[in-house]
């Protein structure tokens, strides 16, 4: 893409709201027979400074869009490796103000959605309708609470409604025919599976059951359907792709940031990780 | 003062306080356990077999001592509530029992649990033991070493216990890890939590299994004391005594982990010091940073060293049903010290805090009769007394 492009699809993309932007993105993925790719990554890894170069490695590489880590200290959904890469992101300085930063900076050079990924306390405690109001001020196009179930999701996605945020709600293995369908009822921008039982992390095997998982989602709404949790590799994305509107993959990425010696090294291995899976991702 | 509430509303909230915030994997099971735990416990078998084993197992009742000579030597009448003398030394294996038992009657083989003292460890090993179950329970790499006795009874009982070493390595990062176990092995395997803190229906489950502590006091009171006290980590036998005795006119006062001093960052008053936020599933008072990120505790007890609290104690704090003080490490030692030389009793570090408190206190309490929840011995401790004392 000429860089007069990315401005021009930068701006027309201002006139549309965050969920606007993201519901896009099933659109044309279908069209051009493919499931949506979304990156997942803490924001300041490996430092600060040469965090937002990782995400645009990864946008050049393909990635439709991105979960941006707002790095928690007790991310409870979260395996070692991601757990490792928030407690480095806050030591090199990762504070929310600085995430934030970081997540505008990613939305602007990108010019791809970028949602942000959090948990509850952080959001809890600045106030739901002050996290929306910075997240749409940084340009970031929704969000994703790891410990917030619909349950206890309904404030914030009236924060996020308002203010033009894309709100994302898990079905999980575990999940009742009821609590489905009351996720498809709170209509979220996209319903995010978790394809394992367990936190995140890499799987050299996957859980039999995520095709029927799908099924009974789709058998209550048509809502994109984003699978994530335990995606590491082409193969598995290829799978992914098939069976979803959309794949997460996030330790894979994590980890091969915090294994460089430098953040050349870590935008390289990222951007060849990315265009590996980005291809498995056409059907 | 608002009236205490027999069960949190539809949504699991003390007032505003608790909650399910969890991931989804975990939330169906939540709701089961819930389910569960009503029908378990509004059936005469399930209570029947658990009071059975209270009686002929745990010991109970706990005996209700006047300590003479304690009262004596602070010019305040006290009264020991003897929890210390419960099968495995500590007011846990009453949760535990109970929780185990409900672990049983759902067909779940396996239980896991954290523990920061060893006391919930041990307790839940024991229950394991005696029920059959297999179980694995979680500990912060800091406790494993300040509480190594426990590490060796758990062990001894079976029970196989996992190292934690993220974060601090202490209570926190254990029930973290337990939670990250359950989401992974929820279909066959029950969480057994230590306190009344977690997403619901766990503050309440635990609570009504610990209020056994205060309805056998309403029991063995010829006089209801003016002032009850106990220690607070997430709370679980404070919740016990203050349950019950709430709007009897006792006086309840739950004394949290003050550190190196309130004021020196290094201590576990989460009531005292926090601020309302969600730990571990619930929205409770916790310690925490501006960003809404946890802070680290610190507490010379294992069992007070947690940045949360139960949510109910976070409502009986707003609808002015207890208050809520802090004890320093030095001043929980000489409790120690105290009730050893006047009582024969050494008691865990946690629960000599409350002992502590009301030596602290003895003028104000003066005339006043004090109830203090002796939760735990101090036997597991001895390596620490010996080195503080």
């Amino acid at each position: 893409m000429k860089s007069s492009d990315r401005t021009s699809s930068t701006e027309a993309a201002r006139m549309r709201s965050g969920a606007e932007r993201i519901a896009d993105l099933f659109v044309t993925a279908r069209r051009e027979e493919r499931s949506v790719f979304l990156p997942f990554l803490t924001a300041g890894l490996p430092d600060l400074g040469s965090s937002p170069a990782m995400f645009q490695a990864m946008a050049e590489a393909g990635a439709d869009g991105f979960e941006v880590g707002i790095p928690y200290s007790d991310p409870l959904m979260d395996g070692p490796v991601i757990c490792r890469g928030s407690e480095q992101a806050i030591g090199a300085g990762a504070t929310l103000d600085r995430s934030l930063s970081i997540l505008g900076e990613v939305s602007e050079t990108t010019g791809v959605p970028s949602l942000a990924m959090t948990y509850a306390n952080p959001v809890f405690r600045r106030g739901a309708d002050w996290f929306c109001d910075r997240l749409a001020e940084a340009g970031a196009a929704g969000l994703i609470v790891a410990d917030l179930p619909f349950d206890e999701a309904q404030p914030l996605g009236e924060a996020a409604r308002r203010h033009g945020l894309g709100m994302v709600l898990f079905v999980a293995l575990t999940s009742t025919y009821k609590r489905i369908k009351a996720v498809a009822e709170a209509s979220p921008t996209f319903i995010y599976a978790v394809a394992n039982l367990g936190v995140t992390g890499e799987r050299s095997e996957w859980s039999s059951r995520v095709e029927e998982l799908v099924e009974r989602i789709r058998d209550v709404t048509d809502i994109p359907v984003v699978l994530g949790v335990g995606i590491s590799n082409p193969e598995q994305a290829a799978v992914a792709a098939r069976l979803a509107d959309g794949f997460i993959v996030g330790t894979a990425l994590v980890r091969r940031v915090l294994e460089s010696s430098d953040p050349q090294n870590a935008a390289g291995a990222l951007a060849t990780a990315v265009s590996e899976m980005a291809a498995a991702a056409r059907w | 003062m608002k009236p205490r509430l027999h069960r949190p509303d539809r949504r699991g909230r003390f007032g505003e306080y608790g909650g399910r915030f969890a991931p989804e994997t975990l939330m169906a099971a939540l709701e089961e356990l819930e389910e569960e735990f009503a029908a378990a416990w509004a059936d005469p078998l399930f209570v029947g077999e658990y009071n059975r084993l209270l009686e002929l197992y745990v010991g109970r009742p706990t005996p209700l001592y006047p300590a003479h000579r304690l009262s004596e030597r602070l010019g305040v009448e006290v009264w020991l509530k003897r929890e210390d003398l419960a099968h495995t030394g500590a007011h846990k294996i009453n949760n535990a029992l109970g929780q185990g038992l409900l672990a049983h009657r759902m067909g779940k083989p396996r239980i896991i649990a954290e523990t920061g003292a060893g006391q919930h460890g041990v307790a839940t090993a024991t229950a394991a033991a005696v029920l059959g179950l297999e179980c694995q329970v979680y500990m912060g790499v800091v406790d494993i070493r300040r509480q190594a006795p426990n590490v060796s009874r758990m062990q001894i009982l079976g029970a196989d216990v996992v190292e934690v070493s993220s974060g601090a390595g202490t209570l926190k990062d254990a029930v973290s890890e337990a939670m990250r176990d359950w989401a992974r092995t929820v279909e066959e395997t029950q969480y057994v939590i230590g306190s009344v803190v977690g997403p619901h229906p766990f503050p309440w489950m635990v609570r009504e299994l610990q209020k056994v502590i205060g309805e056998e006091i309403l029991r063995q009171s010829e006089q209801l004391p003016d002032v009850a006290v106990a220690c607070v980590g997430g709370g679980s036998n404070a919740i016990g005594m203050f349950w019950p005795l709430a709007g009897t006119g006792v006086e309840l006062v739950g004394v949290e982990a003050g550190g190196e001093g309130i004021h020196t960052g290094q201590h576990g008053a989460s009531i005292g010091m926090g601020s309302p936020g969600i730990l571990h599933g619930a929205l409770t008072y916790m310690l925490q940073d501006d960003d809404g990120q946890v802070l680290e505790a610190h507490s010379i007890s294992a069992g007070l060293d947690y940045p949360g609290v139960g949510p109910e104690h976070s409502y009986f704090q707003e609808a002015g049903l207890a208050r809520y003080v802090s004890i320093t490490d030095r001043e929980a030692l000489d409790g120690v010290r105290l009730l050893a030389r006047t009582e024969g009793i050494i008691p865990a570090l946690e629960s000599a805090h409350a002992v502590a408190w009301v030596a602290k206190e003895a003028v104000a309490l003066r005339n006043k009769t004090v109830l203090i929840n002796l939760s735990g011995r101090g036997d597991k401790d001895m390596e620490m007394l010996v080195e503080r004392l």
